[in-house]
């Protein structure tokens, strides 16, 4: 008995546009596009929404192993699945950290343990994130590792990082970095600025994240690695990467949807639930990285998702610990705050970040034969976010109106999210 | 008013009934007997995060010159180094009947988040570099004193401006009150931005030595302040009030200094113990607005004793 799901009366996107098409899923896989298809299967009447390819997340954690009081594999996938996302990158910086073969083969067996999503992991540069030696860079590819970052630290040793990033080049994958200076940056809690000035916090000056990214855009001149600038923020950054483009080096660039809308005036209420890294910027930037994501400088929207316990946030602003949550908010805070058009929106949430990560089973534009990964998203739909399926709910967004919702999330075939309710 | 947390904002009318309330609690203090019952059966909880003599001190002589009782707390003895939370501490201590709490922490903001988790009045008695209201009270309260009004009085504010919670306090405070604020320090010990706040800067103590009022600050060497300048001889050489500058500035302008003072760094021996230094006047009247703030925020009746 072959299974089939029917997602009926929707828009698919397509790379021409949303056409007003049913989609067919039969055994994992799209097997038929058309008007008026029927099934005996199970039917999810989308009237009103998108669908396209599931998204893709670069740039996740999920604290397993190490932190799971904070969030695991198992609650992180279901955030994921509710976020509409088929596929997710979880940052090494677990403890241990991602740095050998066998601890990305644990956190990849776990994420099909669970089952909700594709969970691959980032490898870490340097072992132990430690910023001394190589990590076991062969046999983390070996293992199915794609995407190597020290996340959470830069790689302050520019003679170490070149090292990386010609041995990546030449095995494959993508060095991705975390642009902080901590000469810069060390002590701060906020972005230094008009706002950091008046409330007497130590801040984290821009220059802090560009010098990383300008540094760092010589050596992939000398290595002709494949470089990803992790959370951009600043407007010159922005316009680093711009130039790195035109000048045809091999960049690409990742914003998350919260530097996509919000600023650093969000800190005056001093609430650690606006405390991350890089921290809100000002309005300038946040104007700068929508244009960037708008004009293909910034490819991809990547959540840092970044889940804290609730006691660990309840303290003053500069003893909370810096992150967010952002998966089950992520498609409708870049909906609201830049309002893609449904091409691009795919572009930048699956198709793109799918293509960088080399995850070679999403972000694939709906056609017979793809593997079923979709997210049927309605762009109108207007909600406001207050509980969440993550393990933590340190969200700056809870309490703020927020348009666009995901309805339904299927991975590799299965519907992983529907009704409101993610389904194991 | 709910809680003191912040000058900002707060308005001219407002500032000027609260230091009128200190000028009459000034006459209080200086009664044979210095006490009203206006908060008899009150106890008022000093949270004290951080070190601090002259204003926990301020605060217990104020909450008892208004008859209430104070409990008191000391960080290094405290549940704190076993671990506890802030929240679990400030909890406990409203558990154990608080009226109000005098808070004072190294991190920006605690005092609004412990106010949040307790929903009693609180009075910040200084957050990080951010703000310290009552200083701000005082400081205004001395000035009037001595000029009558703040009103087109030339204020400079002198030295480790950006870790200064005094400096911020004061600068919206004096303001709003009508004076003009300049403020002199190397670029290194400002704000990184200024844009917006109501001042001018000038980059050496010997620009403003016209002023009426000079307000002194120490160098903040544990909030980082020491690293910023090559060296103390040259700090003085260029924002030191010495005994020269001293004798240059106008006959009836004042020295004030928030202290601790570093006598020989920011402030000569001569001038600190100079009649023109208003550095205890400041302090004495410390009480008296702190008196003021605590009997606005719970609300008694003012009884002759």
């Amino acid at each position: 008995m072959m299974r089939e799901t029917l997602f009926a009366n929707g828009r698919i996107v397509t790379p021409d546009g949303p056409v007003e098409e049913d989609i067919l899923i039969r055994d994992g896989a799209v097997a038929q596009i058309g008007r008026g298809l029927d099934t005996t299967g199970d039917i999810i009447d989308c009237a009103g929404s998108l669908i396209g390819p599931g998204f893709v997340d670069l740039h996740v954690h999920f604290r397993e192993p190490g932190q799971e009081w904070k969030e695991d594999i198992g609650s992180g996938s279901a955030a994921a699945a509710a976020g509409g996302f088929s596929a997710v990158v979880v940052m090494p910086n677990t403890d241990p950290a991602i740095d050998a073969g066998h601890l990305a083969r644990f956190v990849l067996e776990r994420g099909r343990e669970e089952g909700l999503v594709e969970v691959v992991p980032a490898g870490a540069i340097t072992m132990g994130r430690e910023g001394k030696k190589l990590a076991h860079l062969d046999e983390l590819w070996a293992a199915g590792v794609r995407m190597f970052s020290d996340d959470g630290d830069s790689v302050e040793d520019a003679g170490l990082l070149l090292r990386a990033m010609e041995y990546v080049a030449e095995i494959g994958g993508v060095i991705a970095q975390h642009p902080e200076d901590v000469g810069l940056t060390r002590g701060g809690h906020m972005h230094e600025g008009s706002v950091s000035s008046r409330l007497g916090m130590a801040g984290l000056p821009a220059g802090g994240e560009e010098i990383v990214v300008a540094r760092d855009l010589a050596l992939v001149r000398l290595s002709g690695v494949r470089y990803h600038v992790q959370h951009v923020s600043t407007a010159g950054t922005v316009e680093l990467v711009r130039k790195a483009k035109a000048e045809g080096l091999p960049v690409t660039a990742e914003a998350t949807p919260h530097h996509l809308m919000l600023d650093h005036r969000e800190v005056e209420r001093m609430n650690p639930d606006v405390k991350m890294y890089p921290p809100l910027r000002r309005p300038a930037d946040v104007e700068a990285v929508r244009t960037g994501l708008v004009d293909g400088t910034i490819d991809v929207v990547a959540t840092d998702h970044a889940p804290h316990a609730a006691h660990e946030k309840d303290v003053p602003f500069e003893e909370a610990p810096r992150g967010i949550i952002g998966l089950e908010t992520a498609a409708a805070v870049v909906n609201t705050a830049v309002g893609l058009d449904p091409v691009l929106f795919f572009q930048r949430m699956s198709i793109a970040p799918a293509h960088i990560g080399g995850l070679n089973s999403h972000g694939r534009w709906l056609e017979p034969g793809a593997r079923a990964n979709l997210v049927v998203f309605d762009p109108t739909a207007a909600w406001t976010p207050d509980v969440f399926v993550s393990r933590a709910d340190n969200s700056p967004f809870i309490g703020r109106p927020l348009q666009g919702r995901v309805l339904a999330t299927m991975y590799d075939g299965r519907v992983t999210y529907r009704d409101g309710k993610v389904q194991r | 008013m709910k809680h003191f947390l912040t000058t900002d904002n707060v308005s001219r009318d407002d500032l000027e009934s609260l230091l009128d309330l200190s000028d009459e609690f000034v006459e209080v203090l200086g009664r044979p007997i210095p006490k009203v019952p206006a908060l008899r059966g009150k106890t008022i909880a000093m949270l004290f995060f951080e070190a601090s003599t002259r204003t926990r001190l301020s605060f217990e002589r104020a909450a008892k010159a208004l008859s209430a009782d104070t409990m008191s707390f000391s960080p290094s003895t405290s549940s704190l180094s076993k671990g506890e939370s802030l929240k679990d501490t400030a909890l406990t201590i409203k558990a154990m009947g608080a009226d109000a709490l005098v808070v004072r922490h190294k991190s920006t903001g605690a005092q609004w988040r412990i106010a949040d988790w307790t929903g009693l009045p609180v009075v910040n008695a200084g957050d990080g570099a951010h703000q310290h209201p009552t200083q701000a009270l005082l400081d205004a309260l001395t000035v009037r004193q001595h000029f009558g009004t703040l009103d087109g009085l030339q204020i400079a504010i002198v030295g480790d401006i950006r870790h200064s919670r005094v400096a911020r306090s004061d600068i919206s405070t004096f303001s709003t009150l009508g004076a003009e604020v300049s403020l002199v320090a190397p670029s290194t010990l400002l704000p990184v931005d200024l844009d917006g706040w109501p001042v001018k800067v000038a980059g050496s103590i010997d620009d403003v030595l016209d002023v009426d009022v000079i307000y002194l600050l120490r160098i903040q060497a544990e909030r980082g302040g020491a690293s910023v300048f090559p060296s103390l001889p040259e700090y003085v050489s260029r924002f030191g009030m010495t005994r020269q500058r001293f004798d240059r500035l106008q006959e009836n302008a004042i020295v004030m200094h928030p202290g601790p003072m570093n006598r020989g760094v920011e402030i000569a021996p001569e001038v600190a113990d100079h009649p023109r230094a208003r550095i205890l006047e400041q302090v004495a009247n410390g009480v008296a607005v702190r008196m003021a703030v605590l009997f606005r925020l719970l609300g008694g009746e003012v009884h002759d004793a």
